[in-house]
């Protein structure tokens, strides 16, 4: 049985790849962790992922099969990207509308941070050395961003903001910094929400309110009537 | 759940503007909009991907400041409703997302919607009792249709739309040709005041004897836009810009009115309901008053704020539903950047 919980609850989501949803608490134990890999249906998905989200968190810890109990959700962290704009907004939107509704604060993440604690924490012991968190950013490039270690507030230390990268360039461009190439095809909601727990316990602003989109807005002037 | 009178919020991000709108029932609370169209203007006209930055950065304020206009809680909310399409798709996805997250933060249901059919619906929130059926004519720089509304909830039917332009595009286009600055229609509209309406006999699309098998209520703005581009090549600096922009509006208006009151003579209907926010153009306004009243046909204008797109409508769409007693959405819809306007609620069970 789930004992009660004092520890505050973290609500994450990503949808910078596919749609991700997950409910924390604070210290990392992860409640529920709701998952779709379609990478153009996340207007589709985003809801029923939520409502589920909530749903097994009531169980209690993933796997634990506790007693029903509504989750009160503390804070809500929110994948910024980089990713696609069209889906990346959807989650975005829906994490700071979630966060309104229920007067929550929100902790903006940028995607590739909960991407390099996804490694670094799977083995504490393991030496990762320098890595880059390498993403598909379509139109022939690839969004990385260079981590080293972990810093003193456990998360991890980037070494470059998020940037662009032509895809022919990429190894090129890692190999300078000294950065080993890491793909990440998909973001982990429950990781977006611990990083954001543990920059909200320190009082860090990891990113800025604007998602990181890295691309001016594409813009198709208006075709010239024809004569 | 108020039955009679639900509390609605409806969210619209379909094209520029971030309406949220709250309704009890047919009771309009407030019609909060944000316009991104001071960023299109450079580019004359709307950007897809411009719009729904715009509309992510808007939503929160919007909705916020929603609710305090209407003086009640988020959690007071009987429903929540979204438009699902028509619009530009990236944008509307901006709404749905936000509009699920309401929901479902709430535990309150969801009711997806289409924005045609919601242009419709606002008039049921100027307080006038409303009668159907109705001839109705949506004009603006995203659709120009013409609909047959025999029951709010369950029953409009096309009757027909434009094959190429929306008509507020066609202002967009002939103010550029003529060196007018975006958006078109009021400096079209202004411009026209120094010229003749008959100075210039601009073609009527769609509007031969030979269209009206296949295309009597479809209309069709881009031999209007070439016969003006012709001219402004030909006659280079020798014709009066007020002449055309006169000329050019009277085309248009002159199809819009004669095609709307043909569909209500033919359907002997005698009540026209005029949306969208090209009914912002006086010229067009007064052509319809004036034609209708000879043709015996009573002509409903709701307010400008709600003929431009609003989140009001979408509520009051979605008020309407519930009191008809249907089930909301499901949480699986997306976007359709064409729905079409028979289908009026989407993804009900
Ligand atoms: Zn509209």
């Amino acid at each position: 049985m789930h004992a009660v919980t004092l520890d505050p609850v973290i609500l994450g989501i990503d949808s910078s790849l596919g749609t991700a949803v997950a409910l924390i608490e604070e210290d990392g134990v992860v409640l529920a962790d709701e998952y779709s890999e379609d990478p153009l249906g996340h207007a589709e998905v985003v809801g029923t992922l939520l409502r589920a989200a909530l749903s097994d968190a009531a169980h209690g810890p993933v796997g634990g099969g506790g007693a029903t109990k509504p989750v009160t959700v503390d804070a809500v962290a929110v994948g910024m990207g980089p990713g696609p704009f069209t889906g990346l907004r959807v989650g975005i939107a829906a994490g700071r509308t979630f966060a309104q509704a229920r007067s929550l604060p929100v902790i903006a993440v940028p995607s590739h941070d909960a991407a390099a604690a996804q490694l670094l924490l799977a083995d504490p012991f393991a030496d990762v050395g320098r890595f880059a968190v390498v993403t598909d950013a379509r139109r022939r490039e690839f969004a990385f961003t260079v981590y080293d270690g972990v810093d003193d507030d456990g998360l991890p230390a980037r070494v470059t903001e998020p940037a662009l990268v032509p895809r022919d360039d990429i190894d090129d461009v890692l190999a300078a910094l000294g950065a080993a190439r890491h793909d990440v095809v998909r973001i982990s909601a429950a990781m977006v929400a611990l990083v954001g727990a543990r920059a909200r316990a320190v009082g860090r602003t990891l990113t800025g309110s604007e998602p990181l989109y890295l691309r001016a807005p594409d813009v198709t002037m208006p075709k010239r009537v024809a004569p | 759940m108020t039955r009679e009178t639900p509390l609605v919020l409806g969210i619209e991000t379909s094209c520029d503007e971030t309406g949220i709108g709250i309704v009890r029932g047919r009771e309009l609370l407030s019609n909060t909009i944000a316009s991104s169209m001071a960023e299109h203007v450079r580019f004359g006209g709307v950007v897809p991907e411009v719009a729904a930055r715009a509309h992510l950065e808007a939503l929160q304020p919007a909705i916020e400041s929603a609710v305090r206009e209407a003086g009640i809680r988020l959690e007071d909310l009987d429903a929540v409703a979204v438009t699902s399409g028509p619009g530009l798709a990236g944008a509307l996805m901006v709404g749905i997302g936000a509009a699920k997250a309401l929901a479902v933060a709430l535990d309150k249901p969801l009711y997806a919607v289409n924005h045609l059919v919601g242009h419709i619906a606002a008039d049921l929130l100027t307080g006038d009792d409303v009668e159907y059926p109705t001839i109705a004519l949506l004009v603006s720089g995203g659709h120009t249709s013409l609909l047959l509304v025999r029951d709010l909830v369950s029953d409009v039917e096309l009757l027909g739309e434009t094959l190429d332009d929306a008509a507020g595009e066609a202002f967009d286009k002939i103010a550029r040709l003529l060196g007018l600055p975006y958006p078109g229609g009021p400096e079209i509209d202004r411009a026209a005041r120094e010229g003749s309406a008959e100075a210039i006999r601009f073609p009527r699309g769609l509007s031969r004897a030979s269209d009206m098998a296949d295309h009597r209520y479809d209309f069709s703005f881009s031999g209007l836009k070439t016969a003006v581009a012709r001219l402004v090549e030909q006659r280079a600096g020798e014709f009066s810009v007020g002449d055309v922009a006169a000329s050019f509006r009277e085309a248009v208006v002159d199809v819009l009115v004669t095609k709307a009151l043909d569909a209500c003579a033919r359907h002997g209907i005698p009540r026209l309901l005029l949306g969208g926010g090209v009914i912002a153009n006086r010229r067009l306004r007064e052509e319809a008053l004036t034609r209708a009243s000879a043709a015996g046909v009573t002509v409903r204008i709701p307010p400008l704020s709600l003929c431009t797109d609003n989140g009001a409508m979408i509520a009051a769409l979605a008020s309407e539903l519930i009191v008809a007693g249907r089930a909301p959405s499901q949480l699986t819809f997306g976007a359709d950047s064409t729905l079409p306007v028979t289908e009026i609620q989407v993804a009900w069970p």
